[in-house]
């Protein structure tokens, strides 16, 4: 009886309330899910700083931000009270002074130049001149270096000390970008080959570039260089915190400069240490294959694989390019062409020639380095019979090594 | 600071010229020239924005809608060249060409044939920039230059035959500012009315004298970059190329010794203007006039020695770091001078708010985000984070939008009635101001925050974090965008009639351009006024 009655009444408030607590809910999903009100992320500042770096530079940001407001409404506040109090229609009367006249008007004209030397020179100029050196400083006490390479539009990591290296990628989905898909949580900030690295530890960051100027550049780690070919850069992280951080390319490097991400895995040392002793034994599994004889249907599926993460960019899933600037492998001379000169050596301009040394002067890259022997010799035969091509023939990855 | 001894209405009458197309092909008067430049820059600042307007769409989702990324960075760089070297800097020269003689007592420019090529070059040149968006479409080349304005080498080598275009255009536009410059600086070293001193020289002709002598001692060093750059593209040389002894970065310090006086190139003529206006509607004189000349001087000169801020990022030793964080930071002191005399020419004056008022004081205002983030850009260590960011795209319209195209439009409020003769509709202006300061900051606000949080600038698509803030801006742009058709139409309609307003067209305007009736004949001070 008293449940029923319970019951009753709440069925009465739902019933007499009906709408008010329903529109009101309503109401408030609805402000929640427009973008821009509540619900949404909005960050008004740097992302949570990793490293020393990044934690000083989010605290002299953060005194400069106060520095430089605390300027703008004082003298904002001057103009703005002389605009109310100084106006025609209130009847006030011009002044005709054109400088200072006397020594106290002398004086006050001075202090804010004394004030702004100050905030210049000293108060932003000597924790400024600190920072720099503690950001140039690579080399004392590194742990261990990790060597980056840009290329349009990926990153090659290096770990020269283990002797491992790999190529980043961007793994979202082209479809995503293409808006056919709902996009993921990490959209444009995911990789299939994040670079890991011990926190803890200061890892001296070498870089360069094999194309044209990029920039490595994760926010959480406080710490952006470029990445210029022919020449080495560095710069220097140390990861206080396990955890993943994302970044992009940060210099306009051509089309995909959008679709560059940096994903660093930070972890503890010794998972560090078990990532790379794997990675090691991947990397031997890898160049092992380069001895044994492929057939033709192994070096087609191998190279289709590899195709589509380093070429497809330019020359499209169906190989039909983008030209002028990124021609067609379908139907291509080149590819088309002989595949080796008759004493067995590279052929200048011919189809080895050009995946294993590029072409200077254009967006495409030497392979030689980037790739394995294996991966070289699939996608090279995946190349000559697809898209319409059919030649039929085949190069053995133990021929690429013997090219190199 | 004048004084008229000889009235200029008797010579009105003799403008005999030929009608039509050829008047404006063959004319040698500053003012017609100053108009056509005037025309030219309001038009190439609607080409200009249109291009925006298509990036800002683009951007405002996550994910790819309306373009191919390639077709994105040809729109930003082209967008970027288009307001600076056809919008901008034409409509200074316009400024200069209609007001200088007007202002110090001159019959004309110096050099009156060359006054006319000068601007004849730019019509070409804007073709040439854009012709190649026009080409691709008919299956000729990739399209326009992809670099973005700073055609930074390696990519720039890579790049197709847009960059080819872009380099021959610059070139042109430079002969044309150079030839300007040229004109300007024998215009006002040698026709300044009996009795105008240098010290008695308005300070907008200040501001423009200093300006034509940093495109003189730039623009060849641009030239010369870009011309080497054309070398390594087609004659087989390695000025850029590691691989052949050069080096990337030396593009990088070769531009910006020309990029970063461009700043200063764009801006110092609103500072010059910024004061007149600012005294007219305080009907009390300029305070300050001596500082003002001598802190032009200083940041002229300063300008040239602090490019390096713009590639902090690049790499480079220690004690280049330090010193070209701390030149830079001492710009700091003689725009401080100008903010200074600025407000201090307001206090105690007798202010009214017109349309070219409201303009300088948000102008004032704007340009003050503008050079304190500057302020703090220059700190290598925050920049680290700032650099290559939305941040910087942020910092550098407030300098160029609301310092140099809210300063121009100052300027037209300000002299529009003395050009046409009569008065633009002040509630069609206050709109346009209230519009154009309001959407502004929508755009630009939320790009400071995006850079902070992390978005790098020229990206097609971005991460799904930042996605608010660009929703945000496109709608600022593109109501910012729609508002700058107010101003093109109050300018028509004051153009074709209106009130007619006296010689002085303002209660507090002081100065020998104030003495001509409004419109000024087409001659005007045939006899020179005598300055006291």
């Amino acid at each position: 009886m008293a449940s029923r009655v319970f019951q009753k009444h709440i069925d009465n408030t739902a019933s007499a309330a009906p709408t008010a607590s329903r529109l009101l809910r309503r109401l408030f999903t609805t402000i929640a899910l427009l973008p821009g009100i509540a619900g949404a992320e909005y960050k008004f500042n740097f992302p949570e700083p990793v490293t020393p770096i990044a934690r000083e530079t989010l605290h002299i940001h953060n005194e400069f931000m106060l520095i430089i407001t605390t300027l703008f409404v004082v003298v904002f506040a001057i103009m703005i009270y002389s605009m109310i109090r100084h106006r025609k229609s209130i009847g006030h009367q011009p002044a005709k002074f054109t400088g200072p006249t006397g020594k106290l008007q002398w004086f006050w004209a001075l202090v804010p130049f004394a004030i702004l030397l100050f905030i210049d020179f000293i108060l932003m100029g000597i924790p400024a001149v600190q920072a720099i050196i503690t950001m140039e400083d690579t080399k004392t006490r590194a742990d261990m270096v990790l060597k980056v390479t840009g290329m349009q539009w990926k990153w090659q990591y290096e770990y020269p000390e283990a002797g491992i290296k790999f190529i980043s990628t961007l793994s979202t989905p082209r479809e995503q970008i293409a808006n056919a898909e709902s996009k993921g949580e990490n959209y444009l900030l995911e990789v299939d080959n994040p670079v890991v690295l011990p926190v803890g530890k200061k890892v001296r960051v070498l870089l360069t570039s094999t194309d044209v100027i990029h920039t490595w550049w994760v926010p959480q780690f406080g710490v952006k260089r470029d990445a210029v070919p022919g020449f080495l850069r560095e710069t220097w992280v140390q990861i206080d915190k396990p955890g993943i951080y994302r970044g992009q390319c940060a210099e306009l490097c051509g089309k995909d400069h959008g679709f560059m991400p940096v994903v660093v895995h930070a972890v503890p040392e010794p998972e560090y240490l078990a990532w790379l002793e794997a990675k090691k034994a991947e990397a031997k599994a890898a160049a092992g294959g380069a001895d044994r004889t492929w057939s033709s249907d192994e070096l087609i599926a191998k190279g289709k694989e590899v195709y589509e993460k380093q070429c497809v960019a330019c020359h499209q899933p169906n190989g039909q390019g983008m030209p002028p600037a990124f021609p067609a492998l379908a139907g291509s001379p080149i590819v088309k062409g002989p595949l080796l000169a008759k004493d067995g050596k590279i052929l200048k301009d011919s189809h080895v020639d050009r995946v294993m040394n590029g072409k200077a002067g254009t967006a495409m890259q030497a392979f030689r380095n980037t790739l394995s022997d294996v991966e070289l010799a699939a996608v090279i035969t995946y190349e000559r019979n697809s898209f319409g091509n059919r030649q039929g023939d085949m190069i053995q990855p133990a021929q690429i090594k013997a090219l190199r | 600071m004048s004084t008229l001894t000889t009235t200029p209405a008797e010579h009105v009458t003799h403008d005999h010229h030929p009608g039509g197309l050829v008047r404006w092909l063959t004319t040698t008067n500053h003012k017609d020239i100053g108009t056509m430049y005037m025309t030219f820059a309001l038009i190439m600042f609607f080409v200009g924005g249109l291009m925006i307007l298509a990036v800002r769409a683009e951007l405002f989702q996550p994910g790819l809608q309306l373009m191919k990324p390639e077709f994105f960075n040809q729109l930003i760089g082209i967008h970027a060249l288009v307001m600076i070297f056809a919008a901008l800097m034409p409509a200074a020269t316009g400024f200069a060409n209609w007001m200088i003689p007007l202002m110090i007592g001159a019959p004309d420019m110096a050099l009156p044939r060359l006054n006319n090529w000068g601007f004849w070059l730019l019509p070409p040149a804007a073709i040439l920039l854009t012709l190649p968006f026009t080409l691709a479409l008919f299956g000729v080349g990739d399209g326009a230059l992809a670099t973005g304005w700073t055609f930074y080498a390696p990519l720039s080598v890579q790049g197709g035959m847009g960059v080819d275009f872009a380099i021959l255009a610059v070139h042109i536009l430079g002969i044309s500012s150079i030839m300007g410059s040229i004109n300007i600086i024998v215009t006002i070293f040698n026709m300044r009315a009996p009795g105008m001193t240098m010290m008695k020289l308005p300070l907008f002709a200040w501001g423009w004298l200093i300006t034509a002598f940093l495109l003189i001692a730039t623009l060849p060093v641009l030239a010369g970059a870009v011309t080497m750059l054309l070398t390594d593209r087609h004659f087989g040389t390695h000025f850029f190329d590691a691989g052949g002894g050069g080096d990337p970065i030396l593009f990088q310090h070769l531009f910006w010794f020309f990029g970063h006086p461009e700043v200063y190139i764009l801006l110092l003529p609103v500072w010059g203007l910024i004061p007149h206006v600012l005294s007219t509607f305080s009907r009390k004189p300029t305070y300050g006039y001596k500082a003002q000349v001598y802190s032009f001087i200083a940041i002229g000169l300063l300008s040239v020695i602090v490019w390096a801020h713009h590639f902090f990022t690049a790499g480079m030793p220690v004690p280049a770091l330090i010193y070209f964080m701390f030149s830079t930071m001492a710009i700091s002191l003689p725009l401080a001078v100008l903010f200074f005399c600025w407000i201090a020419t307001m206090w105690k004056g007798a202010m009214s708010f017109e349309t070219p008022m409201l303009f300088a004081v948000g102008f004032i205002v704007l340009f003050g985000i503008a050079g304190l983030t500057g302020l703090i850009l220059a700190d290598v260590a925050a920049d680290a984070q700032y650099h290559h960011s939305y941040f910087v795209v942020a910092h550098f319209h407030y300098a160029l939008f609301a310092g140099g195209i809210m300063g121009v439009m100052t300027g037209v409020y300000y002299w529009l009635p003395k050009w046409t003769g009569h008065m633009y509709s002040e509630p069609l202006g206050k709109l346009h101001f209230w519009l154009t300061v309001v959407s502004f900051n929508l755009t630009f606000i939320p790009q400071f925050f995006l850079g902070l949080a992390g978005m790098p600038r020229r990206i097609p698509d971005y991460a799904l974090q930042f996605a608010e803030f660009n929703a945000i801006s496109t709608v600022g742009a593109f109501i910012l965008g729609i508002s700058q058709l107010l101003f093109a139409w109050n300018v028509w309609l004051c153009v074709r009639g209106g009130r007619k307003v006296a010689a002085r067209v303002w209660e507090g305007a002081e100065g020998l351009e104030w003495e001509l009736p409004s419109p000024p004949p087409h001659h005007s001070w045939e006899v020179q006024p005598q300055v006291r």
